[in-house]
Formats: C-alpha cells, sequence, structure tokens
C-alpha cells in the first residue's frame, strides 16, 4: 500500500433501525478514535440522497481514500455505496460495509448498551479491513458469438434454430447420420397429436437451409478446452477431427428408452412389444395390433430405478385414444399404478380416452400384470384395484412402457465438460429451482431430456431457455470479470492439486511454469467466483482471495478480540 | 460475425418469478425492458412461499437476491404499483399505456425504514399473509419488499378518506409523505410483451362438504404456508385457528376443486409436491405431529420428486393414502373428523386430526380477462392466455409479438416458470430478429 489510509466512517441510524437501539453518536465518536480514520460522522439515513451525497463531499473535504460505512445489509445497499465511492473518485474495492442492523441492533434490541459495545466492535473490524484494503478494476472480456449445440434432436435443433435467427453462428453436433433424435421413431405427438414426421422434415430442412448453422453429422464431442468465451472444441467427425472455437456449448443430448429385456417376458413371448415398438408400428400401419394392454412403470419406480419418467403417462393415454378411434371395436386397456396425466391438456386426453371407451386399471407394484400366452401372447392377468378378483383381459398386444434412462456416454461427456451428474446419470443444473438450464460452470447450458425426462414442448421451452442463456452470453452489452477471485502466490504453490480437484466453476488448472517443468495452480480470473474454497483448502497457503485476503480477515478477527487482551 | 446489441424495448407484465426472469433475460441480451407489477413489490407468489421443494431452500432467501437483480438491472426499469391499460400497434411496434397508482408516498425520499406503521392507526386483514393477521394503511406488503418502500392503501387510510389523522406525515422524518399524489400515466414504445401474471386460488368455500369458513380447523394451503414460515403471522408455529393449539396430526387433501368436473377439469401440476413439502415441514417443526396426505395420484413426475415423497415416508412419518374425503365434520374439540373411501381396501373409514390442509385447485391470474381484453390475447376455457402451437411454440400467444410464460398459461412449477421465461425471452430475440432481417431486405 502506497498511501496512508484515510478513512472516512459513515454510521447510520436507519431512522429508528438502527439509531432507537445503538446509541449512534456513541459509535461516531469511537470511531474518530480509531487508526487511519480520518473523519466519521453519523447520518439519519446514509442511503438517502443527502446522506450520499456528504459521503461525496466528506472524500473532497478530508481527503479520504477508504469509505466504510455501518448500516444496513449489503445485500441491498452494497452497490449503491459502491457506486456513490467511485462517482466521488474511490475505486469500489475500496469501500467496506459493516451491518450494524441484522448483525446487530435487530438481533440485540433489549440490550442496547451491549449492541452499543457490538457496534462499535465491528466497526472496528470494518476500519480495520479497510486500512488493508486494495484498489481492483473490473475487466471486460469477449465472448466469441458462436455457440456450440450438442445433440440433433427436437432440442438441439430448437436452440440452434433461435441461435441462428438471431444471427449467432452454430455449430450443431449430432452422433447419429441424420437429424431428429427421438423424433424419428414416433407417430403423433402430444399434446396437439401432430405428425412426428411432418414436425421433423420441417424443423430437418429449417437446420440444413440456415446460413448460420454449420451441421456436423455422425459427429461426437471428443475434446474440450477453455471457458466461456474461449472454448476449443475437438469434433471428431467421420472424415477427420475438427477443432472449433466458440463463445458457448448448450448440452441436448436426450435420452434412451430403457431397453425391455427380462421384463414381462419381452424377448420371450412374441406379442409383448415397447413403446417406441408400438410407435413405429403406428407410424407404418395399425393392422395386427388387435386388442392392446399397456403396462406402465414398466421397470420403473421399483428398487432399480426409482424415479418417474415423467412423459410416459401422458404417452400411453395419446396412443391408447389413437388406437381407440382407429378401431373403436378394439379393446384398449391402460394398466397403471399413478396416473400422471399433469396440467391441462393431459387431463383432457385422459378424459377424452374414457369416453372413447379405454379402460384404465391400478396395480399395485406388489402385484405387477402377468403376461399369458404359450408361445404367443393371448392375454394380461391383472390383480388388485379395485377390482376384487384378478381378471385375465384377453389382449393380442402388451405394450411396456419403460421409462428414459441417461444416454450410455453421459458420464463421459460430463468428464469432459466437466459438468456433474446425478445418481440416474442426467446432468445436474445449477440450481433446480432458480437456474433450470445453466450449469455452475459459466458458458454451458443445458436442455431437454438430457436433463430430466420430458415432453417436446417442456424440452422446447428448455432449449429456448438455453438458447435465452447462451444469447445473453454472447450478446447483450459485453461481460466484466467481478475483481474478487483467487490470486495464486506461485513461490509458495507446490502444484499438489487439491484445489483443482475442489474448484466449483473449473477455474483452476495445474499449468506448468514458465520455464520449467513443475507445476502451479493457475486460476481463470473469468471463471472464478472467488467463492475461497481454495484457499481454504490450499495446505501451502499460496492461494488467497482478493478483497478477503488473509490479511485482511486477520486484521478484523485482531480487532474482534482487541478488548480481550 | 458479430451480433450487434439490440436497441428495442420490450414489456413484461407480471413481477413474479417468470417476469423477473424474462425481464433479466431480456435485460442480460441487451433489450431495455419495461417491467410492470401491480402489486407495490417484487415477487410475487413465491415470496409467500416458506421453502420449495424438492430441496427445501427457503423460497425468500433464493427470490429476494432475484428481485434485487431484476430491480438494479441497468436495462430494467421496474414499474411497481402499476397496470395496463392499453396496447395498440403491433410486433415491432407497440404503444403501451400504463398507469402508475399512486402510492401516496415519494418513493424517491422513502427510506423503508418503518417508523410510519407503528403510528398508523387503521389496521386492515394482511393479504400477503392471506388475511390470517393485520397490516396498517400504510405498508410494506412484506419485509423484503422490492422497492423497499411505504404505500398508502387510499381506501383505508383516514386521511385519504376521511382528511383527519396525518400521523405518518408528522413522524416521518425523510419527509415522504405526499398525500396529494396524483395517478401517472406512462407511454411506452416497446417492440414485443411478454406475460407473466402468474396464479390465484380457487375459493375453497365452493367444496361445501370439506367445511371449508364453517370448521375452524380447516385451513387452505396458503395459509398453511404462510402459519408454517418464520416470518409469518405465528412466527413459524403452526398455532391452528381453533384454539392456538399445535395439532398433533394434520391431513393434506389434494384435488380440492382440480381434477373435478363440477369444479376445474384439470390437474394444478404442483400441489402433490407442494403438500409432500408442507407435510415434510409440520414434521420437522413438530416430531411427535402425524402427517398424511389424501391424494388421487400421487404425480412425482420432477427431478428428485419421488425421492422426495420416499423421505417424507422414511424420514418424516408422512402416510399417503390413495383416497378423495367425501365429507369432512367435526367433533366436539373441533377436530376435523375425514370421511373417506381406501381405495386399496375398499372400505369407508373415518379420521379424526388436529388440523386439515386443503389444496385448493389454482387459477390463472384473475386479472387475466381484464388483460386479455386490453393485449388482444383471447383465453382458453379456464382463464389461460391461450397459446396458438402448444407443441412447438409453447410460448407464443396467438397474438404475434405478445408471449405468455409461467402459470398464466398453463400450470406449472417454478424451474418450467423459469424456463418458459428465459424460453419467451429467446422467442422475443428471434422475432425481432426476424423482423429486422424483414426491414433492412425492405
Amino acid at each position: 500500500m502506497n498511501e496512508a489510509a484515510r478513512i472516512g466512517v459513515f454510521v447510520c441510524h436507519c431512522g429508528n433501525n438502527i439509531g432507537g437501539v445503538v446509541d449512534v453518536p456513541a459509535v461516531v465518536d469511537y470511531a474518530r478514535t480509531l487508526s487511519g480514520v480520518a473523519h466519521a460522522e453519523g447520518n439519519l439515513y446514509t442511503c438517502s440522497e443527502d446522506g450520499l451525497g456528504k459521503i461525496a463531499a466528506a472524500v473532497g473535504k478530508y481527503g479520504l481514500n477508504r469509505v466504510v460505512v455501518a448500516s444496513c445489509t449489503p445485500r441491498t445497499h452494497e452497490a449503491l455505496f459502491q457506486s456513490c465511492c467511485e462517482k466521488a473518485g474511490v475505486n469500489k474495492y475500496l469501500f467496506e460495509f459493516v451491518n450494524l442492523r441484522e448483525h446487530c441492533s435487530w438481533v440485540h434490541m433489549k440490550e442496547p448498551e451491549r449492541a452499543t459495545l457490538k457496534a462499535q466492535a465491528l466497526v472496528r473490524m470494518g476500519v480495520a479491513k479497510a486500512r488493508l484494503l486494495e484498489p481492483s478494476a473490473e475487466v471486460g472480456f469477449a465472448v466469441r458469438p458462436s455457440c456450440l449445440v450438442v445433440g440433433g434432436g427436437v432440442a438441439g435443433m430448437t436452440a440452434a434454430l433461435n441461435l441462428a435467427h438471431q444471427g449467432f453462428e452454430v455449430h450443431l453436433v449430432e452422433r447419429a447420420d441424420q437429424l431428429g433424435g427421438k423424433l424419428r421413431l414416433l407417430h403423433r405427438l402430444f399434446p396437439t397429436g401432430q405428425r412426428a414426421s411432418v414436425i421433423l422434415d420441417s424443423l430437418a430442412a429449417q437446420v440444413e437451409h440456415s446460413p448460420n448453422i454449420t451441421l456436423h453429422l455422425g459427429s461426437e464431442l471428443a475434446g474440450l478446452f477453455g471457458y466461456i468465451g474461449n472454448f476449443k472444441a475437438n469434433l471428431r467427425t467421420p472424415e477427420w477431427d475438427v477443432e472449433l472455437e466458440v463463445g458457448t456449448i448448450i448440452i441436448a443430448t436426450g435420452a434412451s428408452e430403457l431397453p425391455a429385456a427380462g421384463l414381462y417376458r419381452y424377448g420371450d413371448l412374441p406379442g409383448v412389444v415397447t413403446q417406441l415398438e408400438l410407435e413405429r408400428r403406428l407410424k407404418e400401419s395399425r393392422s395386427g395390433l388387435g386388442n392392446v394392454a399397456m403396462v406402465l412403470c414398466a421397470g420403473a419406480r421399483g428398487e432399480n430405478r426409482q424415479y418417474c419418467s415423467r412423459f410416459c403417462c401422458m404417452n400411453a393415454v395419446k396412443n391408447a385414444t389413437l388406437l381407440k378411434e382407429a378401431d373403436p371395436q378394439r379393446a384398449v386397456y391402460v394398466l397403471y399404478r399413478d396416473l400422471m396425466t399433469y396440467g391441462v391438456e393431459a387431463e383432457e386426453w385422459l378424459a377424452r380416452s374414457k369416453k372413447l371407451g379405454v379402460r384404465y386399471l391400478r396395480y399395485r407394484p406388489e402385484c405387477p400384470p402377468v403376461p399369458v400366452g404359450d408361445g404367443k401372447l393371448s392375454g394380461v392377468r391383472v390383480s388388485g384395484g379395485g377390482l376384487g378378483a384378478d381378471i385375465e383381459l384377453a389382449v393380442d398386444t402388451l405394450v411396456l412402457i419403460t421409462p428414459l434412462v441417461a444416454n450410455q456416454g453421459s458420464p463421459d461427456l460430463a468428464r469432459l465438460l466437466r459438468v456433474p451428474l446425478i445418481d440416474e446419470h442426467f446432468f445436474l443444473e445449477a440450481h433446480v429451482k432458480l437456474r433450470p438450464v445453466e450449469f455452475a460452470t459459466d458458458g454451458i447450458y443445458v436442455c431437454g431430456s438430457a436433463k430430466w425426462p420430458c415432453d417436446i414442448p417442456e424440452s422446447i421451452s428448455q432449449s429456448l431457455g438455453a438458447a435465452a442463456k447462451a444469447a445473453s452470453a454472447m450478446g447483450g452489452r459485453g461481460r466484466k470479470v467481478e475483481a474478487v477471485t483467487a490470486v495464486v502466490d506461485e513461490q509458495l504453490c507446490r502444484g499438489c492439486g487439491v484445489c483443482e480437484s475442489l474448484c466449483p466453476y473449473s477455474a483452476i488448472e495445474l499449468r506448468a511454469r514458465e520455464g520449467g517443468a513443475l507445476l502451479a495452480a493457475h486460476v481463470n480470473e473469468v471463471v472464478c467466483k472467488g467463492c475461497g474454497v481454495c484457499g481454504v483448502a490450499c495446505p501451502s497457503r499460496a492461494i488467497t482471495n482478493r478483497h478477503f485476503t488473509t490479511d485482511q480477515i486477520g486484521a478484523m478477527i485482531e480487532a474482534a478480540l482487541a478488548d480481550l487482551r | 460475425m458479430g451480433v450487434k446489441p439490440p436497441e428495442a424495448a420490450v414489456l413484461v407484465i407480471g413481477g413474479g418469478i417468470a417476469g423477473m426472469q424474462a425481464a433479466i433475460d431480456l435485460g442480460n441480451m441487451g433489450y431495455r425492458v419495461h417491467l410492470v407489477e401491480r402489486s407495490p413489490s417484487l415477487g410475487g407468489r413465491m415470496a409467500q412461499l416458506d421453502k420449495t421443494f424438492p430441496t427445501n431452500d427457503c423460497a425468500i432467501c433464493i427470490l429476494a437476491p432475484k428481485m434485487r437483480e431484476c430491480f438494479d438491472h441497468a436495462d430494467v426499469t421496474t414499474h411497481t404499483y402499476a397496470e395496463l391499460v392499453e396496447l395498440t400497434g403491433e410486433l415491432g411496434g407497440f404503444k403501451a399505456r400504463v398507469r402508475l397508482k399512486p402510492r401516496y408516498v415519494d418513493t424517491a425520499r422513502c427510506t423503508g425504514c418503518g417508523e410510519c406503521l407503528f403510528k398508523c392507526p387503521v389496521k386492515v386483514p394482511n393479504e400477503f399473509n392471506m388475511g390470517l393477521d393485520k397490516r396498517r394503511a400504510i405498508y410494506m406488503p412484506f419485509l423484503q419488499a422490492v422497492p423497499k418502500k411505504m404505500t398508502i392503501d387510499a381506501s383505508r387510510c383516514m386521511q385519504l378518506t376521511r382528511g383527519k389523522c396525518g400521523n405518518c406525515a408528522k413522524v416521518c422524518q425523510a419527509g415522504a409523505i405526499d398525500y396529494a399524489q396524483r395517478e401517472e400515466m406512462l407511454e411506452l414504445s416497446v417492440a414485443a410483451v411478454v406475460l407473466a401474471t402468474g396464479f390465484d386460488l380457487y375459493g375453497a368455500q365452493a367444496l361445501t362438504s370439506y367445511g371449508y369458513g364453517r370448521i375452524k380447523n380447516v385451513i387452505t394451503a396458503m395459509e398453511f404456508e404462510r402459519l408454517i414460515c418464520a416470518s409469518g403471522p405465528t412466527h413459524g408455529h403452526l398455532e391452528r385457528p381453533s384454539d392456538h393449539a399445535i395439532p398433533d396430526s394434520v391431513a393434506f387433501i389434494q384435488c380440492v376443486g382440480s381434477r373435478n368436473m363440477k369444479h376445474k377439469p384439470y390437474c394444478s401440476a404442483v400441489c402433490c409436491m407442494h403438500a409432500t413439502k408442507e407435510a415434510i415441514l409440520a414434521a420437522e417443526h413438530y416430531p411427535e405431529l402425524k402427517p398424511y396426505i389424501f391424494y388421487m395420484d400421487m404425480r412425482a413426475v420432477g427431478k428428485g420428486f419421488f425421492k422426495y415423497v420416499q423421505r417424507a415416508q422414511s424420514d418424516y412419518r408422512v402416510t399417503y393414502v390413495r383416497s378423495r374425503p367425501g365429507e369432512i365434520k367435526e367433533d366436539g374439540a373441533g377436530n376435523p373428523v375425514l370421511w373417506y373411501e381406501d381405495t386399496d381396501s375398499s372400505r369407508v373409514k373415518s379420521l379424526t386430526v388436529g388440523l386439515v390442509v386443503l389444496a385448493q385447485a389454482l387459477l390463472p391470474s384473475r386479472g387475466n380477462d381484464a388483460l386479455s381484453e386490453i393485449v388482444g390475447v383471447p383465453l382458453d376455457d379456464y382463464g389461460f392466455f391461450r397459446i396458438e402451437d402448444k407443441l412447438l411454440r409453447p410460448m407464443d400467444t396467438v397474438r404475434p409479438g405478445v408471449f405468455a410464460c409461467g402459470f398464466c398459461q398453463s400450470p406449472q412449477d417454478i424451474p418450467d416458470s423459469v424456463t418458459q421465461a428465459s424460453g419467451a425471452a429467446a422467442r422475443v430475440a428471434e422475432v425481432l430478429a426476424g423482423q429486422a432481417g424483414k426491414v433492412n431486405a425492405a
């Protein structure tokens, strides 16, 4: 630190919130006695126009180079006071917040005298830190306006088209040699009943004709380096390897139908088919299906896979309706545990199917339906569900509705992207409630059934949501890096890699030092969030966080304990 | 190839979680955004929730930063206590008239300190706490309100209705009270509109056999939410209405008015998990309490939902009963008595509990009727904004340039609403880019 600290302390009454408990003038007087404090004053409301004006005036009048405000909470007011400091010519990182309301007056309302002592201690700590504060700068960085979309199903195509229409460059990578994903296997779609093939042809044609989309069919993501704005992605294509430079990535790799082998005599007994086989049969022709029963939760919500795959009930209700509409004489049964027809359309489809004569029978997990037949399916035996006795339904086709499971390649892809999976190997978003289409790692987004089984409208909503996040990163008014990041002292770093393994944002990697083979931790400041995990874990104390340095925190602790000496 | 920041402005109607997310995303994409919220604060329904399923995150703790982010966003202008009154023009060139209702408080001066609250003599049922306690005629809807500014309820304020009192003006050290404030009209030019007006609650009185309004210890799920919340009227103590005692058992009844042809045929999509969460919270607060959930189908369809239900059973003693009770009576001690058919054993049974919580059907915002006329977007049979193509364009209404996200267009939970909000923002950008393309080509 080059210049001597000249600290201004502004203690807020916050009306009666603080002033009604804490003796603010006593805190102001006390602040004046602290080393480095050039000015202290109390304000009725430091955050008012008047209060902010007083901060600016004091900076000029007393030549302040540090500002401490002791008032409410940084959650709502830090940005306000920082910008006031900046306008007055004091770098925003030379501002320190002391919370006298939540941390003091509100919780010690009944002990005003001791609350005042605590307020003085809190101010003492804030001033101790302020003496050691250092200015920092936020630097802007560029995000390449190009997005890599992994997966060419309905989610990937929708995201790619949205971004392309916005004017961004898109690379769409699909493992198969044609676009469409699961859409290729489906007949008519919930909730509108439109033909999948028509939708697919339209989307694929738009993708193929978009001047902004480069399509990589039969290709896979084989390597990924870099970070938001500057990713380098290696693609393994049928001909050669391609290296792409992109700013953002959207994962839309979908999921797979659980293979039915071993369930309900599938494979042994002709007539027992899967949901996708039914879709194919419906697509090609409806002949030969006869009377149909569907078993929901085949292989789901049991010991091996405990979850509900979300969209299967709707799909079954839709197919049951289509089967009954095509041939009203045909018997159609749906055997279920809970019907997950949430929302408006699904309940409407359900009501319609019942009106058409589709029969819904509940079974209990401990006594699942039993296919009957010798050499060929002849019926299915159902028990429970309010029926009293067991009954046998004469059916020619038994459709096993198995859940969607994560793709086999998900763990590899997750490792490559350095993003987390949940137990069932679906991708884990940054926050299940409020950040549903983002990963914790900046610049990588997720949508569709790769995240959790979902129907097509949900998949499309998510892919558009992911596109919005990517567009925000690539467009908008540019991004700045928060200066509160981890900093490595290479002299102290022994290259053990603990920090790299713990960083939740993949912001740290071990690199060779300049001119030597020895490794040292390197922090990518664009990606680092300044959470401090690495600094705590570092056995060599080589990592410290800007604005929360060991010296600064140490000084605060010293100050907190000063009156115990 | 570069993408220039767009210059267009976008109007977002509704300041709940969906509206805020749409505004933030559009702002981050470089649009100028005007967000219009009719109540005095951002936050919407989510602000009223105690915790959220399936992670038991405290709702306000994750919402408050979002409210701040939205309000402080350089490209988002938030107009609270405001209403859209007219929308003319078309995609790319709408004109919107927004009424700024008078708060009778100068927001530039008000610091939200709360001095006035103690001196206001008028007590009004507190809508934020579902009417379970009282607020004053000058009020802030809740502690974490954004903006943190007072509003005077003009219909109840003695100074404004009868010309006598003036207490708030006397005690306000910031000089913020302005009884002469008038409404203002704002004219906005916007290129697109996003509707995010959220949900309202179906009146549980309509199901007379459940006795809501007649049997004291029958309450609604949103009332429960406020009771169990530390910032609620009982500071988180689950005091039942009849005698303020903590009930020894609570029965949650699902599909109250929903999935019911006489009331609302659709499924509200969130109540199964909402009840599971409330049952867990009750059991967490009171280790002796026994929770029951009466359901038709347990719709645990989302990520981690089924595990959450299993945890409710194994760790929190929640009993799930597959049945829709036919009737609720009351015993001499004020305990509700449920009569129901146990569909597993096909027997009629009864159960006496200390408290009943009704999961009433959720409706699209009641304001949709009027808003539908103003924005020229028709409603469906149930009052949701009509979506033209529910398969491929799930956020596009029938009017080009007007999008809808969240519960105002179909039943959905918080993550789905947030997803649709971001998706609507992407559609706005896509459609406006197409418009720009047409202009350039012309």
